[in-house]
């Protein structure tokens, strides 16, 4: 292994002169043994397994149980509007983040990242910064070799299970993953990637994992949506040069410490939080009858 | 300070790496809706399968935890049955694995156990054909990534940060000595093993953890040797 914790991948990429995604390519080639190209070429396919389920999505899709769908489309057209007011990038961000999920929710074919039901995040923000920044199409893959770096950290010294830490370990890292990666992309160095990281995670601390009726639908896609805007906003903090107080990985050792601490009814269970709301157990009867 | 007070287990046990690829975080590819609870029930599924070497003519899953609460919405039954069935994580067809696989004759059979497990996502999957059968537990850890924790019975103790194989064999002598020959042979060292069987002289089990890769060569002439039934890659 050649890198356990954000510090010692910072490091690295400084020393080498290199990008954090360039360093989880050279850690997949001696883990894996597999060739520079073969590991390129398999996320190249993520990548486009990515693209397809954004593009699904923006056509509308409606999940089984009705519950979710259709908000990507209705964001999009406001965009179009010209009427936003928090910006065209970052709500196509979220329009698209919405569209993955949606996707995912439909039971239709997505990558997870780092889990379905946070899938949306990582490609929402790529596929919005790719419209100002035109990267190409290597760019793009090391945008994902970035989040896969930052989200190997997080899944081996805190969790990236909601069943186990929450939705703080879901959207969560996969909203401090996004930002790390974005801040890339744009040209920032590696410690402001560890900073963006850092500080999205600590607005996401907390979050739980109270899916209604049990299903990856509310509040998961809207969990994405902000996980994506919370990602755009703290890249462009951290590229402004503004920094973490609590360095990354401390924040990452917090997010694993309130996850133990966390009542299983808020580790999706369907238990507690909204899934226990006066809707919420409505919906579920709703869908499931009386008794699940 | 109360939330300092529960036990960091990173910082004091040994660090253990449990996901070992960028593919582990950015993938698999699945159909959705969850990859704790589709993809890697659906992996937990497969395994068994795999390591049954057919199609079983009943299936008893029992889940337990935040499977057994969420498993209908999360589509855990239809995935965990079409792991049964061979299929893959992407696979279209796994929302109807119920459908299918009483097309192809398999008794499925689910319990919801009330019983609490170490892991939240824990199943254990039992396949039958006539007088074979096979158990193993597996627990969903997290994006996908499985850990098979039990079989036949029988604890299985991976570290996860080194290469592992599985084998499965005919409990007679020899067989032991002949799989290590061709380790050793090929300049791979184990790190750890274990072998376990359930009744003297039938099936047996090894688990063999190393620090080398064990490359497509290895396999092929570990499968070659007598007396083995299977060979699984348990961490590459």
């Amino acid at each position: 292994m050649l890198f356990r914790n954000v510090a010692e991948l910072v490091k690295l990429a400084e020393n080498k002169g290199v990008k954090i995604a360039e360093i989880m390519i050279q850690q997949e080639i001696e883990v894996t043994g597999l060739t520079r190209d073969e590991i390129i070429a398999k996320m190249d396919r993520n990548l486009t397994v990515m693209e397809q389920a954004v593009e699904r999505g923006l056509k509308g899709v409606t999940s089984v149980t009705g519950l979710t769908g259709g908000d990507a489309v209705l964001l999009q057209k406001y965009i179009q509007s010209g009427k936003a007011l928090s910006g065209n990038i970052l709500l196509d961000a979220v329009s698209k983040a919405v569209a993955t999920n949606e996707v995912n929710a439909a039971m239709g074919t997505i990558c997870a990242t780092p889990t379905a039901g946070s899938a949306g995040v990582v490609p929402g923000t790529l596929f919005a910064v790719k419209e100002v920044l035109n990267p190409t199409r290597m760019e793009m893959i090391e945008f994902l070799f970035t989040s896969a770096a930052f989200g190997f950290v997080v899944a081996n010294n805190a969790s990236i299970s909601g069943a186990a830490g929450g939705c703080q370990a879901e959207v969560g890292s996969a909203s401090g993953m996004a930002a790390a990666s974005i801040v890339e992309m744009a040209g920032g160095t590696p410690k402001q990637a560890a900073e963006a990281m850092a500080i999205t995670l600590k607005n996401m601390l907390g979050l739980v994992c109270d899916p209604v009726a049990g299903l990856v639908e509310v509040p998961c896609v809207k969990r994405n949506a902000m996980g994506a805007s919370n990602a755009m906003t703290a890249a462009d903090m951290a590229l402004a040069g503004i920094t973490s107080r609590i360095p990354c990985d401390e924040v990452i050792n917090a997010m694993f410490l309130i996850g133990q601490s966390m009542p299983s009814a808020l580790r999706e269970t369907a238990e507690g939080g909204l899934a226990a709301t006066p809707t919420g157990r409505r919906l579920q009867e709703e869908i499931f009858g009386k008794k699940q | 300070m109360q939330l300092y007070e529960c036990k960091d287990l990173k910082s004091k046990g040994a660090y253990k790496m449990k996901y070992r690829s960028a593919f582990d975080i950015i993938g698999p590819v699945m159909i959705g809706p969850s990859s704790s609870h589709t993809a890697g029930a659906a992996r937990i599924g497969r395994v068994a399968r795999t390591l049954f070497g057919k199609q079983p003519s009943k299936a008893e899953i029992s889940l337990y935890g935040s499977f057994a609460k969420t498993y209908k919405g999360h589509g855990t039954d239809v995935a965990i049955v079409g792991g049964i069935l061979d299929f893959d994580t992407f696979d279209e067809r796994i929302p109807s694995a119920l459908e299918l696989a009483e097309e192809a004759g398999i008794e499925v059979i689910f319990t919801v156990e009330d019983t609490v497990t170490d892991h939240p996502n824990t199943v254990r999957v039992k396949l039958t054909e006539g007088d074979r059968d096979l158990e193993l537990v597996g627990i969903s850890i997290g994006g996908g990534t499985i850990e098979i924790t039990e079989l036949n019975s029988f604890e299985l103790k991976l570290s996860g940060e080194h290469p592992a194989i599985l084998v499965v064999h005919n409990d007679q002598f020899g067989v032991i000595s002949a799989v290590t020959n061709i380790l050793s042979k090929h300049q791979i060292n184990i790190g750890h093993m274990e072998v376990s069987r359930k009744e003297k002289g039938k099936m047996a089990i090894m688990v063999i953890e190393v620090d080398q890769k064990i490359g497509h060569d290895v396999m092929t002439e570990l499968e070659g040797l007598p007396n083995i039934t299977q060979i699984i890659r348990m961490v590459d």
